[in-house]
């Protein structure tokens, strides 16, 4: 396999052209060993703890899943109580969504934000270190309730009242709060990356000259300010109705249960988002550097990003097509969600176009990136056969829609994380990741995603409910290929540690230019990026677009 | 770095910044202003099945003897609640315009005195609207003794523009615990069957 990849830029090539830009290093005097990270402001160092903490809270997710899996091999009850696995979907859920998924985009836009629009830092470094810091104080305290009386929050990702607010369990309000930390730090997070890219783009970079990375990101920082306040609400209204009398969403009082659903999905929809649009960034940035082209239509990109997330706040009611809706009201969400597939057409045309008569080469991060315009498209087709409302009524709650959001998270958002970090990994560290190993993880990945959630579609459309530890014996094959699939990717994982853990540790030297068709800002700072870039700013060309 | 470019980049940093938060700020209250947002307009398009929580007066009109609706009740205990709710009648035929009574009976079958309300809501929800109830139990709670019984008048009409399309109209009736709530913390609650 590795042979046939082109051979890489060399080493001395183009260090000594960005040798220019290198700083020296060696005047930050600020504290060492465990203050330094604590106290840091540099974006690189934060942007690394968020890569960290976002690591091993996929970890802790995916152990959490490997419990539901493993329950699920046979029919039956075999190794959990009923009640911790409830609690087990519903941690693996919040750890992915909040603690994997999001703190790795936020990483990824900290270290490469400031790199691509060539900027000295982030716009506010000290806020910055604060946002990372309250994760792991959120993340401590949702994981203390596994061992709380009563259990961990046991209601689902979603939360849905009064399942969580009047039957809920003692530590849920321990949930609520550490679900507003990390919406704090996410709002925060926006605002500084709003504020970076608004106001420290190298002169001469306008806006549509940005990379498509920081266009993602900047409209993503939108939909965050816009919904995480929703959230806030949310939770907030659950936890007057639990702990101050109030009757938000307990029908006894004169609450109403589907207004949760309707506040929850006005923020959960456009959150799905929030999940995608980096990712829909990062791949359109390594898809041309290995085709050895410009991206087809960068305008379009940009417009397709900004009409999607405007649109994401007109369809959130496709998640609630059996609460009992008005005809007009299903047939409007039907055809608004139906609507954004066409956007999402248009980058998924696109990418294509961009690869049709490229030059392609097939390093570990194009792999990926190629991977997930396949799989994400599957999960794009699932949606809309979702998204016509009298279907759903038939798949609603089944497995047919975890099939759907899992291709659209995990070949879809992971994967995408996984090819930045493949193609940053050489800036960041200098190095270039093990070829023959990250290769391993790719193929292993990709087998053991699709073992995992294809048959999920199949056990969806026969009937098969979701969240249940137990389930009819006629779906006891789909669940046994399932489970042997996650399986195999959840080991696979383990090999990405090694990879990048090699990868820190030494390898293959990476120029400055790592990659032959690399071309935005990044590339002209030395690898390993040195700790201060940019300090005085780049000159910019705008050439490409 | 030139000064002139820090101190720009600074002033327009702190205006984006000003900025998100005002619009932090909009987007928290607007999720407050949802709720009643939300309640009023189920209030005047009747769409999550809500009837009026007051006695409303009689519309004299006269009943449309050609057209039969099926007037359906249903009723629902709670966990945590020993109480039965029946209907006297499950079901009944009504003329749209007339007035009818149907006869309820609540009973405690505990061993505690407790407070309960039964809440109701009605399907297809364009028909609460059009349902008016001129004496119901569910305008106040009702306390019971251990063993009590008790019986109550529903008295309703269904007005006559009720759309043509709708032949039965189902009122359920939940029963909730308004003394001691069940305490939220108690997530075995959840294992408790209908009544
Ligand atoms: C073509 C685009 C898409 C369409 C038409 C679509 C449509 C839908 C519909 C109709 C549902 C509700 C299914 C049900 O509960 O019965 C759904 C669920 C979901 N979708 Fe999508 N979707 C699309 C893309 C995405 C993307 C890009 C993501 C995230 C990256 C996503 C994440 C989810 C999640 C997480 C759920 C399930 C939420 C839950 O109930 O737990 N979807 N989708
Ligand atoms: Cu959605």
């Amino acid at each position: 396999m590795a042979s046939h990849l082109p051979p890489r830029p060399t080493a001395q090539q183009n260090q000594a052209d960005a040798g220019g830009m290198a700083v020296d290093e060696h005047h930050h005097y600020g504290p060492r060993g465990l203050k330094r990270w604590l106290l840091t402001t540099n974006h690189k160092e934060i942007g690394t703890l968020y890569l960290i903490f976002s690591l091993t809270m996929f970890f802790i997710g995916g152990i959490f899943a490997m419990v539901v899996r493993a329950e699920l091999f046979q029919p039956g009850l075999q190794l959990v109580e009923p009640e911790f696995f409830n609690q087990m979907t519903t941690m693996h859920g919040l750890i992915m969504v909040f603690g994997a998924v999001m703190p790795a985009f936020v990483g990824l836009a900290n270290w490469m934000v400031p790199l691509q629009i060539g900027a000295p830092d982030m716009a506010l470094p000290r806020l910055n270190n604060f946002s990372f810091w309250l994760l792991p104080v959120a993340f401590a305290l949702l994981l203390s309730t596994l061992v709380m009386p009563g259990g961990a929050p046991n209601f689902g990702w979603t939360f849905y009242a009064p399942l969580s607010t009047t039957y809920a369990p003692p530590s849920t309000t321990f949930f609520i709060f550490s679900l507003h930390l990390a919406g704090i730090s996410s709002i925060l997070g926006a605002i500084n990356i709003i504020a970076t890219i608004l106001n420290l783009r190298a002169p001469g970079m306008r806006m549509m000259d940005m990379p498509l990375f920081v266009w993602t990101w900047l409209i993503t920082a939108f939909l965050l300010i816009a919904v995480m306040p929703v959230l806030a609400g949310v939770i907030t209204m659950m936890l007057l109705d639990i702990n101050f009398g109030t009757s938000f969403f307990n029908a006894a009082g004169g609450g109403d249960p589907v207004l949760f659903q309707h506040l929850f999905w006005f923020f959960g929809h456009p959150e799905v988002y929030i999940m995608i649009l980096p990712a829909f960034g990062i791949v359109s940035v390594i898809i041309p550097t290995f085709a050895r082209k410009r991206l087809f239509g960068y305008a379009s990109m940009v417009y397709a990003t900004a009409s999607i997330a405007i649109l994401s706040f007109l369809v959130w009611a496709h998640h609630m097509f059996v609460v009992g809706l008005p005809l007009v009201a299903e047939l409007f969400f039907m055809y608004s969600t139906m609507l954004i597939a066409v956007p999402t057409g248009v980058k998924v045309f696109n990418w294509i176009t961009t690869l049709f008569r490229g030059s392609l080469t097939f390093e570990p991060p194009m792999l990926f990136a190629l991977a997930f315009v396949v799989l994400f498209t599957i999960g794009g087709f699932s949606g809309l056969m979702l998204a016509i409302s009298p279907a759903d009524f038939q798949y609603h709650d089944t497995y047919f829609v975890v099939a759907h959001f899992h291709y659209v998270l995990v070949p879809g958002a992971v994967f995408a994380i996984m090819a930045a970090v493949y193609y940053w990994l050489p800036k960041w560290t200098g190095h270039y990741p093990h070829t023959r190993l990250s290769q391993w993880h790719f193929w292993l990945s990709v087998i053991g995603v699709n073992l995992t959630f294809f048959p999920m579609h199949f056990a969806g459309l026969a009937g098969m409910p979701r969240r249940i530890p137990d389930y009819a014996l006629q779906f006891a094959d789909f669940n046994m290929v399932t489970s042997i699939g996650a399986f195999i990717f959840g080991a696979s994982q383990l090999l990405f540690v090694v990879v990048v853990v090699l990868c820190v540790r030494g390898g293959e030297k990476a120029p400055a230019k790592a990659w032959d068709g690399a071309e935005d800002l990044e590339w002209t700072v030395p690898s390993p990026a040195p700790l201060h870039t940019f300090e005085t700013p780049p000159h910019f060309e705008p050439h490409r677009h | 770095m030139t000064e002139q470019r820090t101190d720009d980049t600074r002033k327009g940093v702190r205006r984006t910044v000003a900025r998100t938060l005002v619009a932090l700020a909009g987007m928290f209250v607007f999720a407050f202003a949802l709720v009643p947002l939300y309640d009023v307009f189920c209030q005047v398009t009747g769409l999550n099945g809500k009837t009026s929580n007051q006695a409303e007066a009689l519309v004299h009109e006269d009943a449309d003897e050609g057209r039969m609706v099926t007037m359906q009740f249903i009723t629902r205990g709670s966990p945590g609640l020993p109480w039965a709710l029946e209907a006297h009648t499950r079901q009944v035929r009504v003329h749209p315009g007339q007035s009818s009574e149907v006869e309820f009976t609540f009973e405690n079958l505990g061993d505690e005195i407790s407070v309960a309300r039964a809440v109701p809501s009605v399907t297809p929800s364009e028909a609460s609207l059009h349902l008016r109830k001129l004496a119901c139990f569910c305008f106040q709670n009702q306390r019971l003794a251990p063993g009590e019984r008790f019986e109550a008048p529903l008295v309703f009409q269904l007005t006559r523009d009720l759309p043509d399309d709708i032949q039965t109209v189902t009122l359920v009736y939940t029963l909730y615990r308004q003394d001691a709530a069940p305490s939220p913390g108690s997530g075995k609650q959840v294992q408790g069957g209908d009544a």
